[in-house]
């Protein structure tokens, strides 16, 4: 048997879950106690678990980031929810040059078993500053692992793994998937690992490789493609770093086309680097250029059809596609 | 206006080598300056300017070889407005450090140099066409931007007989030696890989008693010139073509799903070279040939195929292959079918084995006659038939050195 549930739902079972089973484990960032998290993922923990664990924090990220980065050298296994990525380039310091390298810096001596969640991406209407998608950022230095989660098993599983890692690890909730739903068995938690990258659907001819909140756009460009006479395989990259690339290759070997669909800007961006590593390691599997469907390189507008137009759309992943399949524009 | 040409640099010469420009579009030069390098084929000589101007636009480029006269470069006159700017009406009389600020617009009407052209293939489907020996650039393309995709060189496969290993290495001729064989081993592990994807094989052996035949090759060589010698290989070959006669499934060619027949026996002789590698090129219809003639024409193939002199028709059309191991020492070939053929006979060596005949065992000359076949167009017992044929054939070589007309209208007809 199994259960539906929300995203948002499946995220606050792991929480819940991490603080019952570990007392080493907390909960620290701005808004996660007494107004339940900007989105209400952490609604009810404060009451069951008390101040103590469900700590809300000043507008302070790298106060707290750092904070949490000193707990957990200190033997915690502190949870810091930075409300999005975009508030995250404060503490660009705690969490690149402190928690990803301190264990290179002490000589193995010191590790910082971190665990950072935050959300990332655009789409609802909340305008530049709040529509960042930097988990590419992240993806770029050695010491982190970054996480994004897009399914609902995913987000029930993800949280236990990244807390047994004994270094940092980065999660990315895009925020547009808080509220999809998804169904999990009944009984014990689903276990994931958070090395690898996932087929989320069987294709042949072209393997759309996204991740976090364009799995979704992916999947209903696979549909229309479907009935267009085009197999698209659709792979969740889950791991931004370290990447999966056996998964990535193997599916490029056997559709022989690729298009990269990332919500980022495409500039030194992490499909980008995606498409460099299908080049350095599947090109002569290919029988067609590789494409990518990111955002436009400008700052996400506010207005709404703006906004749409900018952000990569099931429109665009199909039209590419077809391009790569040899049909006219 | 003025034009600045390439001037002769000498009363013999005709055409110059720009080998560099000292000045560029917008240079202001003076009457006098060396503005560039031409090389005579003599010598590299600096070549000077004799007007004062702005050059306006060069139309030369290093590396080009042009005669006498052609204008290598435009300039403008001191003062003289560039064209672009002087269609524009009401447009003042433009000094000269203006001119050469819109000299950028009087490039850009220049039409871009087109891009090389180039046959868009994509990484898997050059990689295919090499392994198949199809030149992509030959293949019409479907994919993004109209390139040729794997499958467009999969269909352009489909569409076209085999390729033989002696094709590609006769192609492959005319390059250095190092890079044939590498084609030409290329070649032959497309064909052979396909002939064992594609073909479902079974292989018959059969021993064949070879007395008869040496004793009357024997005779019939005594006497002459070791060049003139008729060679076992000339009686299997003849007998072979022979025996086809009685199972016309194993000769001719499996294509678009289906056996085609062919009447007449084109055996082609597996000849390795020299230098690594192997052809077959066939020796036409062999069952309507003289005994004398197989060997001339076989001795001729030889030594061409290990010139690298084959025609093409030798090379495109073999219906059935023949590889004879011969003295080379190994008893038994099983063989890989060339596609599109169905079917391959080889022979080992030629060596007195132990056999029983009339009740006793005696040592006789025997071969290791095999066959493999192409079970899509045969069956083992019609195969059996055939090896079975052959050895009784073998051991009637008078009848083999008279046969040389075969019924044209009834090629498949068991006698």
């Amino acid at each position: 048997m199994s259960r539906r549930i929300s995203y948002r739902e499946a995220m606050r079972e792991a929480l819940r879950e991490a603080l019952q089973a570990d007392q080493r484990v907390f909960l620290m960032g701005e808004d996660v106690g007494r107004y339940g998290g900007t989105y209400a993922v952490s609604k009810g923990l404060l009451e069951e678990f008390g101040p103590q664990r469900i700590r809300d924090t000043p507008l302070s990220e790298l106060g707290f980031v750092g904070a949490g980065v000193g707990a957990a050298l200190g033997g915690m296994r502190p949870i810091v929810e930075v409300m999005t990525v975009n508030f995250s380039l404060l503490a660009l310091d705690a969490i690149v040059n402190t928690a990803a390298m301190l264990r290179h810096m002490s000589g193995g001596q010191f590790s910082v078993p971190l665990v950072i969640r935050m959300a990332t991406g655009a789409g609802r209407q909340v305008a530049a500053q709040h529509s960042n998608s930097f988990e590419g950022w992240y993806a770029h230095v050695p010491g982190l692992r970054v996480l994004a989660p897009a399914s609902v098993e995913d987000a029930r599983g993800m949280l236990r793994a990244a807390l047994a890692d004994p270094d940092p690890v980065l999660i990315f909730e895009h925020a547009q998937l808080y509220n999809s739903e998804g169904e999990l068995p009944d009984g014990a938690p689903p276990v994931v690992d958070i090395c690898s990258a996932a087929v989320r659907r069987d294709g042949t001819d072209v393997s759309l490789i996204t991740h976090g909140g364009c799995l979704p756009k992916a999947l209903r460009a696979a549909e229309e493609l479907a009935a267009l006479g085009i197999s698209a395989e659709v792979l969740d990259l889950r791991v931004l770093r370290p990447l999966d690339d056996a998964t990535i290759m193997a599916s490029v070997r056997k559709c022989r086309r690729a298009v990269v669909v990332d919500e980022a800007w495409r500039a030194g961006s992490l499909a980008a680097e995606v498409m460099a590593r299908i080049m350095e390691q599947a090109f002569f599997d290919l029988d067609a250029p590789l494409a990518r469907v990111c955002s436009e390189e400008v700052p996400i507008p506010y207005a709404r059809h703006l906004e749409e137009a900018a952000l990569p759309q099931v429109s665009r992943i199909v039209a590419a596609v077809q391009s790569l399949m040899g049909a006219s524009p | 206006m003025i034009d600045f040409k390439l001037p002769s640099l000498g009363a013999d010469m005709e055409e110059g080598t720009l080998l560099q420009w000292h000045v560029k579009p917008g240079d202001t030069v003076q009457r006098g300056q060396v503005v560039a390098v031409v090389d005579t084929s003599k010598a590299a000589v600096d070549v000077e300017i004799w007007h004062d101007g702005v050059l306006a636009e060069l139309l030369v480029q290093p590396g080009d070889k042009v005669p006498v006269g052609t204008v290598l470069a435009r300039l403008l006159e001191p003062g003289e407005a560039a064209p672009a700017l002087a269609a524009v009406p009401a447009q003042p009389v433009a000094a000269a450090p203006v001119v050469a600020a819109v000299l950028p617009e009087v490039k850009a009407a220049v039409p871009p140099q087109a891009p090389p052209t180039r046959h868009p293939v994509s990484p898997s489907a050059r990689r295919r066409a090499g392994e198949l020996g199809i030149d992509p650039d030959g293949v019409t393309g479907t994919g993004a931007q109209g390139s040729v995709t794997l499958a467009d060189i999969e269909a352009a496969a489909r569409a076209r007989p085999a390729p033989t290993p002696a094709a590609a290495a006769a192609a492959a001729a005319p390059a250095a030696a190092p890079d044939r064989q590498a084609q030409m081993r290329k070649a032959i592990a497309a064909a052979m890989g396909r002939s064992k994807r594609e073909i479902p094989h079974y292989y018959l052996a059969e021993t064949i008693p070879m007395q008869a035949a040496t004793a009357w090759l024997q005779q019939h060589n005594e006497g002459l010139p070791v060049t003139q010698r008729m060679l076992p290989a000339v009686l299997l070959l003849k007998a072979v073509a022979l025996a086809l006669r009685r199972t016309p499934e194993l000769n001719g060619f499996y294509r678009d799903g289906r056996f085609q027949a062919s009447v007449p026996v084109h055996a082609g002789v597996a000849i390795s070279l020299r230098g690594g590698g192997l052809v077959a090129p066939a020796i036409h219809d062999i069952a309507a040939k003289p005994l004398d003639q197989l060997m001339r024409e076989l001795t001729d193939l030889v030594k061409r195929a290990r010139a690298g002199s084959l025609r093409s028709s030798e090379m495109s059309d073999p219906t059935i292959t023949v590889t004879n191991l011969g003295d080379q020492g190994a008893e038994t070939v099983f063989g890989v079918i060339y596609p599109p053929q169905v079917a391959l006979v080889g022979f080992g060596s030629i060596l007195a084995r132990p056999w029983v005949q009339d009740g006793e065992v005696r040592a006789l000359p025997t071969v290791r006659a095999t066959l493999a076949a192409d079970h899509r167009a045969s069956d083992g017992h019609r195969g059996a038939l055939f090896l079975v044929e052959l050895r009784e054939l073998l051991q009637r070589p008078q009848s083999l050195a008279q046969a040389f007309t075969m019924p044209q209208d009834q090629p498949g007809a068991t006698p």
